[in-house]
């Protein structure tokens, strides 16, 4: 199980981006659908999380808003902006070319 | 709208305490569901919090983590920027002060006249669709002659031929009318505007009370009617909406009002000024005989344009007609081309040199102290070399530093621009003032467009400004200072060089304003000084008007003029007193074509142009016209017998070359009457700053309703004023008499915007020439404490002290003497430019470069004997331990 943090940054970026396309979440929420959608595999630390989250917001590419969670806790929910969707689009096909040519070189023929 | 939403959160940010708690908040949330999805897998409260806790790992560090992201954002450190700027500025407050001044003179002058500019010459009219608009004149190719009045002969076949083209009205230029509003009263002298019916449905405007004329009113025997300005309305009304429909007196007859209008409306133009108060029907007010000549120009057009035609256009469809209006009807006044130019440009054409000149002037100003201040700016771096130098060293980039000195330049001229604005405003209201006979001088305000300018301008200048200050900052020389000994402690060339090229310049842009200065300055006191042709002191004209309704027999204007100068002339302190139709300087008073029937077919036999007036026979020595030949009238040459005429002797000299004019006749052909010539008198010009005109006078009993009384004294002749009008008072209570000033006061006037222009042009001179001056005093001094060491070891080694003197005074001097001849050379090129405002003087007139050139080498001397004085008298011993 590879620990979070060494996973690249730029692919947190992706995760969390994907994980917002679907719906607006607060950042306990995204880290449970990823660890679930991921079975299991993949735990975001908070360490990695928050800090990332607040960059993808200072870049634009996220906007957050607070709202009510189910339970109605206060709870700072981000959402995907135009920009941001574009972004994803982007990076998604960019993780597409570069994970496909990996597999090229890493598996056995 | 990446950038917005970044820019948004970015702003979120700077509100530091605000982020941090919301931050905690979003962390305990986080903390809070971990605990409750640790109850729910099983666990009790106790161990719940402790494992989630432990799984969060250090709360610490994921904030500061957190908080990392949050980056320095260009606002932040702009607005750091701003604090640091205003924080050094406040450290030195004489220095910020006299920056914040000198900018802000520049700055005001600037923003005054832009805002002139802007409402006289740049702001559209305010009628309908303004672009349209122009206004017809006549020409004369033949002589050259253009811009012409019309005739209304013409007027009426241009109107048929062109009615497609455009719509045309017919204007006279504004007449005076004695305006009583009861039967009885003593009138008031107002200026009244002839017109053609269409003329308010020709600009676009509606009347605020009743309606403008109609067809049918626009006609001789239709019954009078007439429009009120709204001054006139709300003056002498009150504002009465029920005045439409009564009747007011213009000179004793009684007209209908028929309509008021608004209060923003106001013509303007070459032919008619802005006082006008009421309006009536053209054709109403003029002879049948004036409205349909082909020979006598008394009139203007307005068209406005059809869509789709242009100017040109229209005044070559007009000169075509009039060219077979001239085949159809000989007569040398007939005239050849048709020619016009917008409204606007009728209105405001005069003053464009002019206030493109002064606004120049300004601008130079502004020049000046935008280079005053940065070289003030570069010596204050200049101290501050060790911080910067060490800030380098310890990773400031060059582009911090620049943005930090144009931070501060730009604090100075907002700072500078604040003030401004209050001189600007100043300075309008104190030109509204001066300046009332300038066209559409009362719309003149600080609207958008003039803020627009003045926030250009002082961004502008903010950014000139400091780029001045850090043209010698590079990477390179910062590191310098930090190895300099502090004995060897000379200025760097390169920020001396500077300073004395910016002191070049502005030396430079003194001169050129001296020279404009001087050169303007010479020509209006060559105006005020111009002969008239007569002795122009002590000389009082007031002007009467002989209503129809009294006076309609030629015996009765006679007889009333006649004893009038018998009551006038018994007044005492009147030492003469004459009548006239027009005095001289003021104004053209109307002319005639004459042809002289001796005179074989040829030149000086028929066209010739001249003035005409009429006078008593007492007027050329009450006047003081010399009479050079022959006589002047007769007693008896009068009403009936009043054939006969004195001629000026530019007359004689252009029409009678070589003979004797005497005995000799001109024919009016307008007039269709013979006149003698009886005498030869001096010339007088008709206004101070043209040249004379020939002139013809014929006796002025019986044949004329309004003239001038011209009286002259030996001294204080505005006293006589008051005895003089009741004398007319006691002759007839209800005859107004207007403009009663005295011929001195009538030249002023003329030359009142010679006077305005060369005064404003010589205070920015003066304001640029002490600017100029404390910028070398300041160079100098810098240099001398500069070289205070290199100063005292010469000393020490055997200089004299005079030796000294000359070596710094000479230091300061040559970029004065660079700035001089660079200056020289402009104003050679900025003298052509503003040859049309120079009046009797050449454009390179010795007397003002020479005059100029002296002036600055004085002040530059004085500027720089201080400094200079102060180096020689350093004491060795103190200049060598100085650090």
């Amino acid at each position: 199980m590879a620990k979070p943090t060494d996973l690249v940054q730029g692919t947190l970026d992706l995760l969390i981006l994907r994980t917002l396309a679907l719906q607006p979440m607060h950042g306990w929420g995204i880290a449970q659908r990823i660890r679930q959608v991921s079975n299991e595999v993949l735990q975001v630390h908070q360490g990695a999380l928050y800090p990332a989250l607040h960059r993808l917001e200072q870049q634009g590419w996220i906007r957050a808003k607070w709202g009510e969670s189910e339970n109605n806790r206060r709870a700072k929910f981000y959402s995907l902006t135009p920009d941001g969707v574009k972004y994803l689009r982007q990076e998604q096909a960019q993780w597409k070319r570069l994970s496909q040519a990996i597999n090229l070189v890493v598996s056995e023929a | 709208m990446r950038w917005l939403q970044k820019l948004r959160t970015q702003l979120a940010t700077l509100r530091r305490s605000r982020a941090d708690s919301d931050l905690d908040a979003e962390l305990r949330f986080h903390l809070d569901q971990q605990i409750a999805e640790n109850l729910a897998a099983g666990m009790n409260a106790e161990e719940a919090r402790r494992v989630a806790i432990h799984s969060f790992g250090h709360l610490t560090t994921v904030r500061e983590e957190t908080r990392s992201t949050w980056s320095w954002t260009s606002v932040e450190s702009f607005f750091r920027d701003l604090v640091a700027g205003l924080r050094s500025l406040s450290r030195s407050p004489g220095f910020a002060c006299t920056a914040i001044l000198v900018i802000a003179l520049g700055l005001g002058g600037n923003i005054a006249i832009f805002a002139v500019i802007r409402s006289v010459l740049l702001k559209p009219l305010p009628f309908h669709d303004p672009s349209r608009l122009v206004v017809l004149y006549q020409g004369q190719q033949k002589d050259h002659e253009v811009n012409l009045p019309i005739d209304a002969g013409s007027f009426w076949e241009w109107q048929r031929a062109i009615n497609n083209s455009a719509e045309l009205a017919l204007v006279a230029p504004p007449g005076q009318y004695g305006l009583s509003t009861r039967g009885g009263e003593l009138p008031e002298m107002i200026d009244a505007g002839c017109v053609s019916w269409n003329f308010f449905h020709l600009l676009g405007v509606q009347p605020v009370l009743g309606h403008t004329f109609n067809q049918t009113e626009d006609s001789l025997s239709a019954p009078a009617t007439v429009m009120l300005a709204d001054s006139l309305w709300r003056r002498r009304f009150n504002a009465d909406p029920s005045v439409i429909g009564s009747q007011i007196w213009l000179d004793a007859r009684p007209y209908t009002v028929i309509g008021v209008l608004p209060s923003w409306f106001k013509y303007e133009g070459k032919m008619a000024g802005g006082r006008i108060q009421v309006w009536v029907p053209i054709q109403h007010e003029t002879a049948a005989s004036l409205m349909h000549t082909y020979e006598d120009h008394e009139f203007f057009a307005l068209a406005r344009l059809a869509p789709g035609i242009s100017a040109t256009l229209l005044y070559n469809q007009l000169t075509a007609v009039q060219l077979q209006i001239k085949a159809a009807h000989t007569g040398p006044a007939v005239r050849d081309s048709v020619m016009g130019h917008s409204l606007l440009d009728d209105a405001v054409s005069d003053y464009r040199t002019p206030l493109l000149t002064i606004f120049a002037a300004t601008g130079c100003v502004l020049l000046i102290a935008c280079l005053n201040v940065g070289s003030l700016l570069v010596a204050r771096n200049a101290a501050r070399r060790k911080e910067l130098a060490i800030r380098t060293a310890l990773g400031a980039g060059r582009m911090r530093l620049l943005r930090e000195r144009l931070v501060e330049s730009i604090l100075l001229s907002s700072g500078g621009g604040l003030i401004g604005i209050l001189f600007a405003s100043a300075a309008i209201s104190w030109l509204v003032h001066t300046r009332q006979d300038m066209n559409r001088v009362d719309g003149i305000h600080i609207d958008p467009t003039v803020a627009l300018f003045a926030v250009a301008a002082v961004v502008l200048c903010g950014f000139f400004i400091g780029l001045i200050s850090v043209w010698v900052i590079n990477s390179k020389s910062l590191l310098g200072p930090l190895q300099e000994s502090s004995r060897g402690n000379s200025a760097s060339a390169s920020r001396t060089g500077l300073r004395r090229t910016l002191l070049a310049a502005e030396v430079g842009l003194t001169v050129i304003l001296l020279v404009g200065a001087g050169l303007l300055l010479k020509s209006y006191l060559r105006l005020r000084t111009t002969d008239l042709g007569i002795s122009s002191d002590n000389v009082l004209t007031m002007q009467f008007n002989l209503p129809e309704v009294r006076y309609n027999k030629s015996v009765q204007k006679a007889a009333f003029m006649e004893e009038l100068l018998r009551g006038v002339r018994a007044v005492p302190g009147v030492q003469t007193a004459g009548l006239i139709t027009t005095a001289p300087g003021q104004g053209w008073g109307g002319d005639f074509l004459i042809s002289v029937p001796e005179h074989p077919p040829g030149a000086n036999s028929a066209g010739l142009d001249v003035l005409v007036r009429a006078a008593d026979p007492g007027y050329f020595a009450a006047a003081g016209i010399p009479i050079l030949r022959g006589r002047t009238f007769a007693s008896r040459e009068r009403l009936d017998h009043a054939d006969v005429v004195l001629i000026s002797r530019k007359a004689a000299n252009r029409f009678f070359f070589n003979e004797d004019p005497l005995g000799k006749h001109v024919r009016i052909d307008a007039m269709g009457k013979v006149f003698l010539i009886i005498g030869v008198v001096g010339d007088t010009r008709w206004t101070i700053s043209q040249p004379d005109h020939p002139t013809l006078y014929m006796p002025i009993f019986g044949n004329v309703s309004s003239a001038t009384l011209l009286v002259r004294s030996s001294r204080n002749v505005e006293a006589l004023s008051i005895p003089i009008q009741s004398v007319i008072n006691t002759m007839d209570r209800d005859l107004p008499v207007a403009y009663a000033e005295t011929l001195r006061e009538t030249i002023e006037k003329s030359v009142l915007s010679a006077e305005f222009n060369s005064l404003l042009v010589l205070g920015f001179a003066v304001v640029a020439l002490l600017l100029a001056a404390a910028g070398l005093y300041g160079v100098l001094a810098y240099l001398v404490t500069q070289r205070t060491n290199e100063i005292g070891v010469r000393v020490a080694l055997g200089a004299q002290r005079a030796q000294i003197l000359r070596l710094t005074l000479l230091d300061g001097l040559r970029p004065a003497l660079v700035g001089l001849i660079v200056g020289l050379a402009g104003s050679v090129a900025v003298a052509k430019l503003i040859r049309s405002l120079l009046y009797g003087i050449e454009t390179y007139d010795s007397t003002v470069f020479l005059a100029v050139i002296t002036i600055l080498l004085a002040v530059a001397t004085l500027a720089c004997t201080i400094p200079a004085w102060r180096a020689s008298r350093l004491d060795p011993l103190q200049a060598l331990r100085m650090e």
